[in-house]
């Protein structure tokens, strides 16, 4: 059967022009980038156009392009390089909403190395509390991370305003862009960010490949010590392969924006649509206008969200739950929590991320399973009689 | 993904004794909406004190529905004596066995049956008797110790997977380490 792949916040199909970019690069040409001959030198010809390729999907400079091994890495690499840059300073700034890469590595940071830091909260629509955020800079601040997109609920940080304020202040600023880009249209010049982390796996690339900008003029200080590669940036022989890769899906992204924007933002609100008309006591997580065009998080009361997934995978429809228990926590998801989404519809929250690749009948195929699913467990939820909840 | 039994889906996807039952004379139940799990049990039971009829709601996860669906189905023909010695583990069993992360699946079966049994006899069962451990899942250090000792649980994660306590804010986790190693110095 036909997977319906509804999941590409956590992952992305690889396209396939991206296969057939990398395909030569894993075989015929294993050159080494830095090697002083031609067979080597043509793999690095590729990279600076790769490199090219990602500085563009961004408005940023070829040369502000660093190649990590993931979303994390850069992340981790942008705050230890801010901390590194002001040893004085010992506070920082993020959000309740962030990805663990950040949250964890703040806490982290908290308990292990007796940093103060600030998590400042959300609404319940998932707006940052900015007010807060400003009270809180101060000389002591060595970073503000912020999320420019929302894993979960795909609510968008003003990321801009954000970014001048606290820069104003003479503050580093770090974006976590995996889930905005390639999503919405990113300008790090206009946004004014010193540093920005993206993913490879997020936009149509393979995993194992990620993006750190840094800002031309910021002082970078490099978190994998080792060779000259990336201009002293980030130690370790280049991943050629992916790296080539990548430059292709950011190129095809370029081109997709529009398309995202418009055919996904419409196959989106058509499933919402849908989903809402068809199904009692459904609610969507987050502000509706300041979200990502491809997705959606749907909570539905007094069901829980894995039986919701299991009864969607004998369709082989792809989608995630709002509940982490499918990894293991028991908690609803932190970001549903932090924006105070009711337990009795955290817990029966389900995540449809879109690509370009779906289309209108799948979003029909869902509808279709949906609807008997949510009642099928209803009819077994003791928190559910006569229609509504009890 | 989880690495369920194929009888674990099975009964997922086809509970048996799902419902109220109309003329249930016992009912436990257990859990609640903001742990993430709750079972509802109903059983009918004959003046010699056997269960000719048992059947379940369930919020929660497929391997809580599951659980609930073998429960009646073990204990449907039992007396109540019986059925007070079956435990979290036959439920398990019963499936082909669950991840170890879902055990608390079958706790939870487990204590939904205790408070019917309870209820039939009209014995009250202190709510949540001891001292509250755990906040975010409302376990308290009795209902820990009894875990550790049926189960033989060695470690915070074994409480959390057979409990959920711990598996929330996590603040507790050092209280339950106290609780395990006060169990383990008794023997
Ligand atoms: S109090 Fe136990 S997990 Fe929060």
């Amino acid at each position: 059967m036909k997977v319906i792949y509804t999941d590409n916040n956590a992952t992305t199909k690889v396209a396939d022009e991206v296969i057939e970019e990398m395909v030569p690069y894993f075989g015929q040409f294993y050159g080494n980038p830095s090697s002083m001959h031609t067979f080597g030198d043509q793999v690095g010809k590729k990279i600076t156009q790769a490199r090219m390729q990602v500085a563009q999907l961004i408005n940023a400079d070829p040369d502000e392009i660093v190649f990590t091994s993931c979303g994390t890495e850069s992340d981790n690499s942008a705050i230890f390089s801010a901390l590194n840059a002001n040893p004085d300073k010992k506070q920082i700034i993020t959000s309740t909403v962030e990805h663990p890469a950040i949250l964890n590595l703040f806490k982290f940071l908290r308990d292990n190395k007796g940093y103060d830091a600030v998590f400042v909260p959300v609404d319940k629509q998932g707006h940052l509390d900015t007010n807060m955020l400003y009270d809180k800079l101060s000389d002591n601040t060595a970073v503000v991370s912020l999320m420019w997109a929302n894993n979960e609920t795909g609510v968008i940080f003003p990321i801009s305003e954000i970014a001048k304020k606290v820069t104003e202040k003479g503050i580093l600023f770090h974006t976590d862009a995996v889930q905005a880009a390639g999503k919405i249209p990113i300008d790090v010049k206009a946004a004014n960010v010193d540093m920005l982390a993206l993913s490879g796996h997020k936009i149509h690339a393979p995993k194992g490949i990620g993006v750190l900008y840094v800002k031309k003029g910021l002082k970078f200080h490099p978190y994998l010590i080792g060779g000259h590669q990336e201009k002293g940036r980030r130690g370790g022989t280049e991943n050629t392969v992916s790296i080539i890769g990548l430059g292709r899906a950011c190129a095809l992204a370029v081109e997709h924006l529009p398309v995202i924007d418009k055919e996904v933002r419409q196959l989106r609100d058509y499933l919402q649509d849908q989903l809402l008309e068809k199904i009692p006591a459904a609610s969507v997580n987050g502000e509706l206008e300041n979200r990502l065009p491809n997705t959606l998080s749907i909570g539905f009361d007094a069901v829980e969200g894995e039986s919701i997934l299991m009864l969607l995978d004998r369709e082989n429809i792809c989608a995630s739950s709002g509940s982490a228990c499918t990894s293991g926590s028991l908690d609803p998801s932190h970001v549903l929590l932090a924006m105070q989404v009711p337990f009795k519809s955290a817990h029966g929250t389900i995540r449809f991320s879109l690509s370009h690749y779906n289309t209108r009948d799948e979003m029909d195929h869902i509808v279709k399973t949906m609807v008997p699913a949510i009642e099928t467990l209803r009819a077994m939820s003791p928190f559910w009689k006569d229609g509504k909840m009890v | 993904m989880w690495d369920y039994t194929e009888k674990v889906k099975e009964h997922f996807l086809h509970p048996r004794n799902v419902g109220e039952l109309e003329d249930a004379n016992a009912i436990g139940e257990t859990g609640s909406l903001n742990c993430g799990d709750a079972l509802k049990l109903y059983l009918k039971v004959n003046e010699n004190e056997r269960i000719i009829d048992a059947s379940f709601m369930t919020f929660g996860c497929a391997s809580a529905v599951a659980s609930s669906s073998a429960l009646t189905e073990i204990i449907k023909g039992m007396t109540l004596d019986e059925a007070a010695k079956v435990t979290n583990d036959d439920i398990a069993d019963y499936l082909g066995g669950l991840p170890k992360e879902k055990m608390h699946c079958s706790v939870m079966g487990k204590a939904a049956l205790k408070k019917a049994i309870a209820d039939y006899r009209g014995v009250q069962i202190l709510e949540k008797p001891g001292e509250m451990v755990c906040e975010c899942f409302e376990v308290t250090d009795l209902e820990i110790i009894d875990a550790v000792k049926e189960n033989n649980l060695e470690t915070t994660e074994d409480v959390t997977d057979y409990l959920k306590a711990g598996g929330g804010c996590g603040k507790c986790l050092d209280r339950i380490e106290e609780v395990i190693a006060s169990v383990k110095a008794k023997g």
